[in-house]
This record gives structure tokens, C-alpha cells and sequence, in this order.
């Protein structure tokens, strides 16, 4: 049993709640993540590491509720419990010693960012930090990117805040002004992460994207987050969960995620309230063929 | 009661043990093996013939005394027999159920030998497991503690035999877990109608009271590192027992696709998850023309577990022909009975997609050449002979290799050219001084009983490793 010690709404059915999980939090590296279960009728969700408190021994995921099983992760109080929340998973951030470091991410996906631009202004980079929502109300970690970045661009899909547009239209300002990273991360919705990969594709850019397919052990034991990567089967479990992201099969990414969208389900979170958006990306992949 | 001369013994029929009918089975995850009523097992055992040298010990790979056991049963001795196997097989209500006894004990029975059925010590050894889950024993007197602090990853069979040797000779036994139930494969792999998950829960409780201790959701190398383990936290010795976890795939096209499932994530999905329940939120794709690939115990389970969520059809494909099969006879038998139909001597070549849902399997006609190095019969593709079966839920069943947390959990530990871990071969010592494996992580038969019997050496080496050392 594992307590929460804070359960703070940070948007329209966004909660960030901080968990007692003093190993986790002892052991964790920026990229990787926990699997959450509430309840013993839950399913095991993977969560990124969004923020965490050595400490304290706490670490702090953002969910989204939208399936049964986020809905009840997201309505566990503070001093009450959930069941289940093991980790850290998979591989930790490779940040290497770039002197300049993007992360470009998307609705809850920009979460997982924060640990990540820690990391990259640790290994002294510069950093720029730009990060998408739908809409205004959308908008979580703003404060806590302006920290850490030394540039930070928000987007809306609707102009409702910040730059009015997609996130691939500054990260391309960015490269063709001249001021190229020497790393890319990204984090988000696939779409989002394969436009993303295609913008930097052309100038070469190392890009990292940070997935997450459906999972259920997490220990690479059965093979439902099985990615292309570069032609070959990885599972994001334990290969992964970031890789190159001018390498991944987003295409195929993108259509395993909707293996239960039939049934009540968690597929595709972070990209559910992208649809709209959708198109405009796919366009961008296709771009570069 | 009189003594039988062999002559008589061997005219004795041999019972049969009661089984669920079909409709029975279908409607639910019920066991479909009912066991021996106590009339039985008693009948049963008077048809050992008590051999002096006796060859089913032999075939058994923990040893077990088996004409003592079935002895003891037929004095009506059926706690004293379930010791007696406990002597080398801690988990006799979970060998009786999934060893391979046709394979193994029973496939060198005197009585089979003869052409008549052999002496059913599968179904004994469970009826006399079952007997110590009812009417359980009091526990011998608690050993003297040795001060030593043994760490076991992974809680399958191989742990599990290893903590409970372990706790019994006076260690401080601490299993690390990284799912949230216990029992490793016994858990997540084998179907509460092959093996009932009370008698998982009943061996953990036994367990718990020898004073082991079971931590779930810790990762050794990720939650906790070896060096914690054997640093800070005081540990003297270590046992992986992390058995084989990473599905192999086919590697063909369409693979990806969705309803294309690895037998481990099925079963798991169903097993450890319960998506067959309606009070769980795990999500399952329950197909209504299943094709399941593979030929071991793995295919079955799955194949029957798709016609109990209400498949209308289920098709095992197979490369070789039923011969070749590594399954269980019997759990071939219920699968046949139940509805599910073969088709041998086939090899899936190509998965074929509708709108991203897979939708056929394309195969070649196989034929059988000579024996590969398995030993068995290598399947030959037969040129022009493609066919297509159209299916809107694959399963592969096709093994597994070592589980990719091992060198994880022990960075630098060595493993041989197939991933699996090396070992000294008398004392199960891994290339780490105080780390020991076994089961499916180190080379060999992957069943659940060797899986125990290399838990019941590892225990008597780690024991005397630790002894050793003062």
C-alpha cells in the first residue's frame, strides 16, 4: 500500500498527486516511469515520474481520468492509499553533454518533461522548453517549466492562450532562425511525436520521443507495448521507453493504441483530445515520406 | 487387508478420475480435473506393484519415493504420504496437476509397461495434496535461527521451493516480487481451471507461516539494487529465480497488428488480471475465430481460455504433428473435448490485416524430415501449399526466453550464448559469488517441477555456503 500525500487538481480532469514511494523516489532517473494500480479491480497503469522528493521519499505522477482505472487513481485522496506502484521502469533519459536541449511536448505528456529539462540543464545545456494544449484550461506545469527552461513557448490549439497553433510551428522557427538544438525530447500524443520527429528529420537532429503503448506487467514479461523501432521489435518496458524517434513506426504506434477503443479504455490518453489536430500532424509525417 | 500378488494387481482397473462436463467447463473458469475420491486413490494405489527397484523414481526429476507415497496411501496413511513426497517436492497438490507424468514418472511404470494403463501417480500425488491443503498439519517445531538474511527475486515455483527450504533450515527468507500477486507463472500463466488459485494462495499462507516474507512491486535493479541487497539491507546470499519472461514472436508480417496477442499477455490479461470477470476494468479481445499458435501446455491454456470468453471457433496451428506435441496428454485430450480443433504441420508465414485489425493467417503445409537438434521431427515446408485461415484473434504461443530483468537485477552476471544464466551445474552458483539460480532462467526442461527441484538443491547449496563462511 502506498500513501498519497497530495491530490491537487491541475486542470479539466488532470490531477498531480504525490505518492509516499521512498525507493522510487531514491532510484529514479529522469525518463522513467511507475505502473499505478488503485484498486484490486484496476488495471496497471504506466505513469511517467513527473516530479519527486528524495527526501521526502515521494514521487508525483499526472493522470488523466478518462477509463475507469485513471478515474480511480485520480480520486484517491490525500492520506488515503492506492494499492499497487511499482518502479522506476524502463531506461533512464540518455541526456549525453549537448550544449543546447529542446523538449517539445503535448497535453499530460508535458508532465514527464520537467524531470527531463532538469536533467539536461544539470548536463549544462541550454534549454528550451515548448509545450501544447487544446486549450487554456488545459495548460498544467507552466510555472514549473518557466524554472527550468531557459525559454519556454506555450501553445494552443485554439489561441486561447500563448502561441495559436501547433508545437511543431515554433520548434520549426527555432531550427530555421538558426538556434538548433543539439537534442531533441519530445513526449505526448504520437502524432505530436512523429510531427515532431519529421520537423527535426531534415536538419538532423537527434530526437528522442519518450512513448507510451498500452502495458500490463511492465517488465517486459508480455509484450502488449511491442514497438518498431528501426525494423525491429522492441517493448517499451525495458527497451525503452524512449527512443529514437526519426527510427519509431509511429503509424503502427498509433493503431495499436486503439486495440480497446471498442471497449470502455485508457487507449491513447494523452491523445484523445488531439483528434481534431490529427490530420494537421499526420500531414507533417507524410511530408518527409 | 489381504496382500495381492502382482498377478492380481495388475488385473485391478484403473480409475479414472471424474471430469466437469464440456458445458460445465465452458461456462466458467471451474477446475475440470474433479480428483480422485478417497475410494479411488485407495483403489488406485493397490495397483502399484511396490517395485524394489523401482523405475518411475527414475523418471521423476525431484525423487520422489513414489512407491512409499502410494504405499502409504493405500494404508489409508494420506497425510503421512503427502510428507513423504514433501520429503523432496514441497508442492505435491501442484505437481499432481501439472507435471507431465506421462513424460516423466508414469512413462516408466512398471504396469504401463505391460500395455495396461500405468499406475496413475499424477492424480495420487494430488489427491494426497489435496488431503494436506484440507486437513492441514501442525508445523514441526520452528528450527533455530541461523542470524543469516537470504533474498529471493521472484516468486514462482523456483523461489517459492527456495524460500520455504531455506525458512525450514533456520534463514531469514525475504521474497522480492515485482507483480502485485505471488506464484510467478502458477499465477499469471496457468488457468484457474488447470490450477486452481486457492492452492497457489494456501502454499503462499504456508509459506507466510514458516516466516517467509513476500514484498510485492519491488524490481531488484530498478526498486532496490544487489548492492543494497548484500550492502545496507544485510543480505548473505541471493536467489534469481526469475524464470522465463520475454515472449518470442513469430517475426513475420502483420505481426504488430491489432488482436495479435503474446500467450503471456493473454493469459496474463485473464489469469493475474481477471479481465474473464465482469467486476475487473481489464480490457480483453475475446475473438469469435481464434487461431492460437504453439504446441506446448501455453497453447492449450490459451486456446481454452478463448472458447471459455466465448469464441466460435478456436484452431491451434502447429508446425509438427501431435506427436511432437510437448503439451500434457491429458490437457490435449480436454482441449479436443472441449472443441478445439488442429491444424498440424502448419506454419504461419503471414498475418493479414483489415483497417489495422488483424483478419487472416496465411501458412504453408509442412512435412516431417529428419529429427533436429531437439530431437524431434524437423517440419519441412512443403512449396505451393499456402492456405489462409481467416482470424480476427492470433495468439502465439511459442515459448519464452530468459527474462530481460536478469542482467538488470545482476549487472555483469554471466549468460550463455541463449540468454540463459550460467551456472555451476552442482551448487546452482551463478558467475556472482552468493548468487545462485535456477529454474527457467538457467538451461533446461522449462517445467514446474524442475523448476522446484533446482529451488530444493539452490536452498541445500545457499544453506551450506552460508555455513561455510563461519
Amino acid at each position: 500500500m502506498f500513501e498519497v500525500t497530495s491530490n491537487r487538481q491541475l486542470a479539466e480532469g488532470v490531477f498531480g498527486l504525490s505518492i509516499k514511494a521512498p525507493q522510487i523516489a531514491r532510484h529514479h532517473h529522469a525518463g522513467q516511469f511507475c505502473i499505478i494500480r488503485a484498486a484490486q479491480h484496476c488495471e496497471r497503469v504506466p505513469l511517467s515520474i513527473a516530479d519527486k522528493d528524495v527526501h521526502a521519499g515521494t514521487i508525483t505522477v499526472v493522470v488523466q481520468a478518462v477509463g475507469h482505472s485513471t478515474q480511480e487513481i485520480a480520486g484517491v485522496q490525500a492520506g488515503e492509499f492506492l494499492l499497487d506502484v511499482v518502479g522506476p521502469l524502463g531506461n533512464p533519459t540518455n541526456v549525453g553533454k549537448p550544449a543546447r536541449g529542446a523538449f517539445v511536448g503535448g497535453g499530460v505528456g508535458v508532465a514527464a518533461g520537467y524531470l527531463m529539462l532538469q536533467a539536461l540543464k544539470g548536463a549544462g545545456a541550454e534549454v528550451v522548453a515548448i509545450i501544447g494544449f487544446r486549450t487554456r484550461d488545459l495548460i498544467i506545469y507552466e510555472d514549473k517549466f518557466r524554472r527550468v527552461s531557459d525559454e519556454l513557448i506555450v501553445t494552443t490549439d485554439d489561441g486561447s492562450y500563448g502561441y495559436h497553433g501547433l508545437v511543431t510551428e515554433p520548434l520549426e522557427q527555432q531550427l530555421q532562425e538558426g538556434a538548433q538544438p543539439d537534442l531533441v525530447i519530445t513526449v505526448g500524443p504520437v502524432v505530436m511525436m512523429a510531427a515532431v520527429a519529421e520537423v527535426t528529420r531534415p536538419y538532423a537532429i537527434k530526437t528522442i520521443a519518450s512513448l507510451n503503448p498500452i502495458m500490463v506487467d511492465g517488465t517486459g514479461m508480455c509484450g502488449a507495448c511491442r514497438v518498431t523501432v528501426g525494423g525491429q521489435t522492441k517493448f517499451t518496458c525495458v527497451d525503452g521507453p524512449e527512443f529514437d524517434a526519426h527510427q519509431v513506426d509511429f503509424r503502427e504506434l498509433s493503431e495499436r493504441l486503439k486495440m480497446y477503443k471498442t471497449n470502455e479504455s485508457r487507449a491513447d490518453e494523452a491523445g484523445a483530445h488531439h483528434c481534431q489536430v490529427e490530420p494537421a500532424y499526420w500531414r507533417l509525417d507524410e511530408r518527409n515520406g | 487387508m489381504n496382500e495381492m500378488d502382482n498377478k492380481q494387481r495388475l488385473e485391478l482397473p484403473h480409475q479414472q478420475m471424474a471430469e466437469l462436463p464440456v458445458d460445465r467447463r465452458l461456462a466458467g473458469a471451474s477446475e475440470v480435473n474433479v480428483g480422485y475420491s478417497e475410494e479411488q486413490a485407495r483403489a488406485e494405489a493397490q495397483r502399484c506393484l511396490q517395485c524394489k527397484r523401482p523405475p518411475c523414481v527414475a523418471g521423476c526429476p525431484v525423487d520422489i519415493d513414489i512407491p512409499a507415497f502410494i504405499k502409504l496411501i493405500s494404508e489409508g496413511r494420506y497425510a503421512d504420504a503427502a510428507l513423504k513426497i514433501k520429503e523432496t517436492n514441497s508442492f505435491p497438490a501442484i505437481c499432481g496437476r501439472v507435471c507431465p507424468q506421462e513424460q516423466q514418472c508414469q512413462a516408466k511404470c512398471v504396469v504401463g509397461r505391460t500395455g495396461r494403463p500405468p499406475v496413475g501417480i499424477g492424480h495420487l500425488e494430488r489427491f494426497v495434496g489435496d488431503y494436506l491443503v484440507a486437513n492441514p498439519q501442525p508445523v514441526s517445531s520452528s528450527p533455530e535461527p541461523t542470524g543469516y538474511k537470504v533474498a529471493i527475486v521472484g516468486s514462482g515455483p523456483a523461489g517459492l521451493t527456495t524460500a520455504g527450504e531455506l525458512a525450514k533450515l533456520g534463514h531469514e527468507v525475504t521474497i522480492f516480487e515485482a507483480l502485485h500477486e505471488p506464484g510467478g507463472v502458477m499465477t499469471y500463466g496457468i488457468p484457474e481451471f488447470r490450477l486452481p488459485k486457492d492452492i497457489i494462495r494456501y502454499e503462499i499462507k504456508a509459506l507466510l507461516e514458516l516466516g517467509v516474507q513476500i514484498v510485492h512491486d519491488t524490481i531488484i535493479g530498478r526498486t532496490l539494487t544487489i548492492d543494497e541487497l548484500f550492502g545496507e539491507m544485510g543480505f548473505a546470499a541471493v536467489f534469481l529465480g526469475l524464470g522465463a519472461g520475454n515472449p518470442r514472436f513469430l517475426g513475420i508480417e502483420g505481426e504488430n497488428l491489432r488482436g495479435v496477442y503474446s500467450a503471456n499477455e493473454f493469459l496474463t490479461r485473464i489469469n493475474l488480471m481477471r479481465a474473464y470477470r465482469d467486476d475487473y476494468d481489464t480490457p480483453i479481445r475475446r475473438g469469435n475465430n481464434v487461431t492460437v499458435v504453439g504446441g506446448g501446455n501455453v497453447t492449450l491454456d490459451s486456446s481454452r481460455w478463448a472458447l471459455r470468453l466465448g469464441a466460435e471457433t478456436v484452431t491451434i496451428v502447429y508446425r509438427r504433428s501431435r506427436e511432437e506435441m510437448p503439451a500434457r496428454v491429458e490437457e490435449v485430450r480436454h482441449t479436443e473435448e472441449e472443441g478445439v480443433q488442429f491444424r498440424f504441420l502448419s506454419q504461419p508465414m503471414r498475418l493479414l490485416g483489415d483497417d489495422g485489425d488483424v483478419a487472416a493467417m496465411e501458412c504453408l503445409q509442412m512435412e516431417l524430415g529428419e529429427p533436429d537438434e531437439s530431437g524431434r521431427a524437423r517440419p519441412i515446408p512443403i512449396e505451393g501449399s499456402e492456405f489462409t485461415l481467416p482470424t480476427d484473434l492470433v495468439i502465439i504461443a511459442i515459448g519464452a526466453r530468459v527474462s530481460p530483468l536478469v542482467p538488470i537485477a545482476v549487472p555483469g552476471i554471466e549468460l550463455d550464448e541463449g540468454g540463459h544464466v550460467i551456472v555451476n551445474p552442482d551448487t546452482l552458483e551463478t558467475s556472482i559469488p552468493g548468487v545462485f539460480g535456477g529454474g527457467d532462467l538457467i538451461p533446461g526442461e522449462e517445467t514446474i517441477v524442475r523448476a522446484m527441484g533446482d529451488g530444493r538443491r539452490a536452498a541445500q547449496s545457499i544453506h551450506k555456503y552460508l555455513i561455510d563462511r563461519e
